[in-house]
């Protein structure tokens, strides 16, 4: 059952209506097993109401969702055991103690009341608990209380873990720790991370999903992704006219950056052929320099909506 | 599953200041509720011996004790209900049970029987009271035990109409005052002049009147009918609340 590339969340045509208000447009989500999925968009793109959904928090107005095979909807009790989930507020009580409260949490995911110590043990030794085990949990930091939020969505060994904004104001130490504990969780689990945080997503994820006014406007992995937003920058003494620059072999975009310097790209641009022409016309070839565009800006250009699916 | 939220609810209500103020308050209003009861009875002792079939003590103690108690808590479960639903819902805490497997009828179940096991701890602890008077008289344990049972059967349906209304009101405080007027209108509304006559709505206002099936009760008077009101009270509550978790998901 554990095959590498199970569908673990499969979310088809997902919409949802609030009243008269449409946030979600037939959304699909796939995540498999192995997989660390980064969920970005800007604030009210639709995350967090994709979340709740994919939890089973919240209802969808159509579309459905399978969790490792089974119907959300049509099973939700047998579906969540599978399915841990950090909502963008830790859900903790501040009466209870940390270990209390992972003993309800355990309870209430169904984890055996034989294995409960050793899944307890192992969560705190995961999340960097286990020195606060016996502490009020509303006399921890805002860092801790999120590590306990983290700490209850994985206590069940669920096979698929969503984390709505798990390192929000967190130092970057504790940051760092979070990473690796999904980079750790990837393993044997499938995990849709959501963030504000783009280079948090370089930093752990396989595959990136942009969602903007509740539509999915780019999902790739993060490979083709660099792969796909990779140009070049060009800066010549003489330019010719920018229509000319598009022509060129492989060139797919061109922007100018100033009046000498463009940056050019497309999946086939040849640098080579590039320098030769350049040459070859006389424009005064002063610089060519391979540039990575940044996660950041495929980000801002796709919700701006300058974008096509291009790099999909 | 319904056990572990009962267990968190129950526990969370002990680790806050107000459950042992309010079981503080309640337990020395009755006491003294009750000395004075026991000093009436002392008083007419003597006259009521020479009554054939005179009221015993547990009439005349136990039997007032427990309305004042009904009245008393009339007040007071408004004040631990309204947080059941309503304030997990605002601290972000109710997304836990959302997602986790459980059923809203789990949810709603066990913050039922969590706040009712808690009051009924506060049934005990007021019983205890007329059962001392063990020490020097032979109360009538049977009806002591009705006075108990009605006691309890009224808090179910306070508690269960508690969890349907703060599972409905976002703000908490505004859920305790509407469960506090929801409880006391099915307790006075049989005050209206109506309720002497022959018509549909007087026949009504009888049967909604929480006062005209408990009273009985407590006098020893059992009937099904009556217990029956409280049963239904408390289950089309229930339901009612596990429809409106249910809703949560669709509208939420």
């Amino acid at each position: 059952m554990a095959s590498p590339d199970e569908l673990l969340i499969a979310a088809s045509r997902l919409s949802r209506v609030y009243g008269e208000r449409r946030v979600l447009h037939d959304i699909d989500v796939a995540v498999r097993r192995g997989e660390v999925v980064g969920f970005l968009g800007p604030n009210g793109a639709g995350k967090s109401t994709t979340m709740r959904i994919l939890s089973g928090v919240l209802a969808p107005s159509g579309g459905a969702v399978r969790i490792a095979g089974i119907d959300l909807l049509e099973h939700p009790i047998a579906a969540k055991r599978r399915i841990g989930y950090l909502p963008e507020q830790p859900p903790i009580y501040r009466e209870l103690t940390v270990d209390e409260y992972l003993r309800y949490c355990a309870r209430l995911h169904r984890v055996a009341t034989s294995e409960a110590g050793a899944a307890l043990a192992r969560v705190k030794d995961r999340c960097g608990l286990r020195e606060v085990g016996a502490r009020l949990i509303g006399s921890l930091s805002k860092g801790f209380q999120q590590r306990l939020g983290i700490a209850q969505a994985i206590i069940h060994s669920p096979e698929v873990v969503i984390l709505d904004e798990p390192t929000v104001g967190l130092d970057p130490i504790q940051i760092r720790e979070i990473r690796q504990l999904v980079r750790e969780l990837r393993s044997d689990h499938g995990v849709l991370l959501s963030t504000h945080i783009l280079p948090e997503v370089q930093a752990v994820c396989d595959r990136v999903v942009l969602i903007n006014a509740g539509r999915i406007v780019l999902d790739t992995t993060l490979a083709a992704l660099s792969e796909a937003t990779r140009g070049w920058r060009v800066r010549l003494r003489r330019p010719p006219p920018i229509e000319t620059l598009k022509l060129l072999d492989g060139v797919q975009r061109v922007d100018m950056l100033d009046a000498q310097c463009f940056l050019i790209a497309g999946p086939r641009l040849d640098s080579e052929a590039v320098a030769r022409r350049c040459v070859g016309e006389d424009w005064g070839l002063i610089e060519l320099t391979p540039q990575d565009r940044s996660l950041e800006e495929v980000f801002l250009r796709v919700t701006t909506g300058d974008l096509a699916m291009e790099a999909a | 599953m319904t056990a572990a939220i009962a267990a968190r609810e129950l526990r969370s209500l002990f680790l806050s200041p107000l459950a042992w103020v309010i079981l503080a308050v309640v337990v020395f209003i009755l006491a003294y509720a009750f000395l004075v009861q026991v000093q009436v009875f002392t008083e007419i002792q003597p006259r009521l011996a020479g009554l054939p079939s005179a009221p015993g003590v547990t009439e005349i103690v136990a039997a007032p004790l427990f309305e004042f108690a009904a009245m008393i808590l009339l007040l007071v479960a408004p004040l631990l209900t309204h947080r059941a639903i309503a304030a997990e819902r605002r601290a972000g805490t109710l997304v836990l049970l959302q997602s986790a497997p459980v059923s809203s009828t789990q949810i709603v179940l066990g913050k039922y029987l969590g706040l009712l096991a808690f009051f009924a701890l506060l049934a005990l602890l007021i019983a205890a009271m007329p059962a001392s008077l063990a020490l020097g008289t032979v109360p009538d344990w049977r009806h002591l035990g009705a006075c108990v049972l009605t006691l309890i059967l009224l808090l179910s349906a306070f508690v269960a109409m508690g969890v349907l209304i703060s599972s409905a009101v976002e703000e908490p405080i505004a859920a305790a005052m509407i469960t506090f007027g929801a409880l006391l209108l099915l307790k006075i509304v049989d005050w209206s002049t109506e309720v002497a006559t022959e018509t549909r709505t007087g026949a009504l206002m009888r049967y909604l009147s929480m006062s005209r099936h408990y009273e009985p009760l407590l006098a020893g008077r059992f009937a099904s009918s009556d217990i029956l009101y409280f049963v239904i009270l408390t289950l089309v509550s229930l339901a009612l609340a596990i429809w409106r978790l249910d809703a949560d998901r669709l509208h939420g």
